[in-house]
């Protein structure tokens, strides 16, 4: 397999599973709570490191889901108690990921960990980073957890289905017909967590939030039904990946900038040219109405 | 048995108490109104009876059992501005949501569930709307679809919160013929409503609220001029206004 085949999968792979987690997430307006938790997963990485003394995959996955659902739970009790739900996320959100950063400087100086790294991630070097998983040989690590992530994303996608909606779209009904609010809540806040530090090597923290984001909240406006939001933002995200890849390779520039980028620009694509929320079709629609009066 | 049995509940947000010690029996079969001024509660009751609200004291039960194993008894209709009407979604499948309950975790929607959905859709004349975006619909039309969702959950006891906020004339009339058939069927209806020249047209039972019960009874008998007083303070001018308009004629 060709150096630009992993990169491809791995962005591709990224785009897919933080498309379909980000259709929730701007559904349910948790868009702000998915850039905490993207960015104090360096905490649980570090303190996952500290502990085991390992880079491995796995703890790293530990520790980041629950540093992630801490965040989670520590915004929600600030905001229980009075803070303004915006407030409670700046708070929770820069204190923990500062703790991240002073262990990292403290304690981690010489290993593949670093500031510069958690946050742009480096995509370009993860072909060569394998890993020898259930005796096959040969595939990058990234794309193993991110593999797994999407797996263990769509499982649960599938079988909550029709409880993430509900509790998405009437989470009081949710409530009354005795569905689990709040575990649906934390599960999703779990799965963002996953997610998140899958592709914390391929785009670091700042640019998963746009990969998360933005092609949800571009297939928010290109459709009418949620089945179809989480396939078009899944589709979004992929084209971001290989617009972003093979922009960045043209113009030698930072190819998991240059993607986020590209999420961005097809978000705005679809903004002016949505046919129904698209800023031309609302214009012609009030000429229209203008000169029908 | 009584539809619901509420003993000495009292629900409190920080120290200040929202609603204190209220006591009632709810007789079945009967269209219920719950009025009083805003902040007085009146969503609080039904939502710590459906347990979405923590209560700090008292107990409610539904046909003699606690909430939490009477759900499929009890149809709710949350207030319409709860809700994120540009959801991603249609008016049929908003309905079969109240299909959820029945249907269960881990089992899909079947079609059964959807005709059973369409047929509640017809029954508040929006079938021909099933797949109409919901941010499409009217203020009426959302709440048909919402009290559509609450047919769907096929229910003996309702509890309905402002059902007739910003709906036109012609919703209204059909909500108020909706309720009577359910009750006509022996269901009983919970309504928070707020427009007091209607109360005496719409509900057989009316409860006054302010924090505390103030009265609760055949509406013949509570809704008076003295307890209308006692659950509105000062702020009761407007309707004494109302009446001296309609006694002119007469004189």
């Amino acid at each position: 397999m060709s150096y630009t085949f992993w990169i491809l999968l791995t962005a591709s792979l990224v785009g897919v599973s933080c498309g379909i987690i980000g259709v929730l997430l701007i559904l349910r307006k948790l868009a702000m709570l998915s850039d905490a938790i993207s960015h104090t997963v360096l905490l649980g990485i570090i303190s996952a490191f500290l502990i085991t003394q390992s880079l491995d995959g796995w703890t790293m996955f530990i520790g980041a889901a629950i540093v992630g659902l801490l965040t989670t739970v520590f915004v929600q009790m600030l905001h229980s108690a009075g803070v303004q739900s915006d407030a409670a996320i700046g708070i929770v959100f820069t204190f923990l990921f500062a703790i991240g950063v002073i262990l990292v400087s403290m304690y981690a100086g010489n290993v593949h960990i670093d500031v510069e790294h958690s946050i742009m991630g480096d995509i370009a070097f993860i072909p060569w980073e394998t890993v020898n998983w259930f005796g096959i040989e040969g595939i990058p690590q990234a794309v193993w957890m991110l593999g797994i992530v999407l797996v263990i994303d769509v499982i649960l996608l599938f079988l909550f289905y029709k409880e993430f909606k509900v509790s998405t779209f009437d989470p009081e009904l949710a409530a009354a017909i005795g569905l689990p609010v709040g575990v649906l809540h934390y599960l999703l806040m779990g799965m963002t967590s996953l997610t998140a530090v899958a592709s914390f090597d391929a785009v670091g923290a700042i640019l998963v939030v746009a990969m998360l984001i933005a092609p949800g909240a571009t297939a928010y406006l290109l459709t009418e039904r949620l089945s179809m939001m989480f396939v078009l933002s899944a589709v979004f995200g992929v084209l971001a990946a290989f617009s972003g890849y093979y922009i960045a390779a043209w113009l030698d520039a930072s190819i998991a900038g240059m993607m986020a980028t590209m999420a961005g620009v097809i978000f705005l694509l679809a903004f002016v040219f949505s046919p129904t929320h698209g800023l031309i079709a609302k214009r012609l629609l009030q000429n229209r109405i203008k000169y029908e009066v | 048995m009584n539809p619901i049995t509420a003993k000495n509940v009292t629900v409190a947000y920080q120290r200040k108490p929202v609603l204190q010690s209220i006591d009632f029996e709810a007789p079945e079969g009967k269209l219920i109104g719950i009025i009083g001024p805003n902040g007085a509660g009146k969503s609080t009751l039904l939502k710590s009876i459906l347990d979405l609200v923590p209560k700090a004291s008292g107990e409610v039960n539904i046909y003699g059992k606690p909430y939490r194993k009477q759900r499929q008894k009890v149809g709710y209709v949350p207030q319409r501005g709860s809700v994120d009407w540009d959801f991603p979604t249609n008016a049929l499948d908003v309905v079969l949501m109240g299909r959820y309950g029945q249907i269960g975790m881990f089992r899909r929607v079947k079609k059964k569930d959807r005709r059973e959905a369409m047929s509640c859709l017809e029954k508040v004349g929006m079938d021909q709307y099933a797949n109409r975006q919901i941010s499409q619909l009217s203020g009426g039309q959302q709440q048909r679809v919402f009290l559509a969702r609450a047919l769907a959950q096929n229910a003996q006891v309702y509890f309905m919160d402002e059902p007739f906020v910003g709906v036109d004339a012609a919703t209204e009339r059909a909500i108020i013929q909706l309720l009577s058939e359910l009750k006509d069927q022996g269901k009983t209806v919970l309504v928070v409503h707020h427009d007091l020249h209607t109360v005496r047209d719409y509900f057989d039972w009316t409860m006054l609220l302010n924090v505390r019960k103030i009265a609760f009874g055949p509406t013949t008998e509570t809704f008076k001029k003295d307890l209308l007083q006692k659950t509105y303070g000062g702020k009761l001018t407007l309707l004494d206004q109302e009446e001296e308009q309609e006694v002119t004629p007469l004189a």
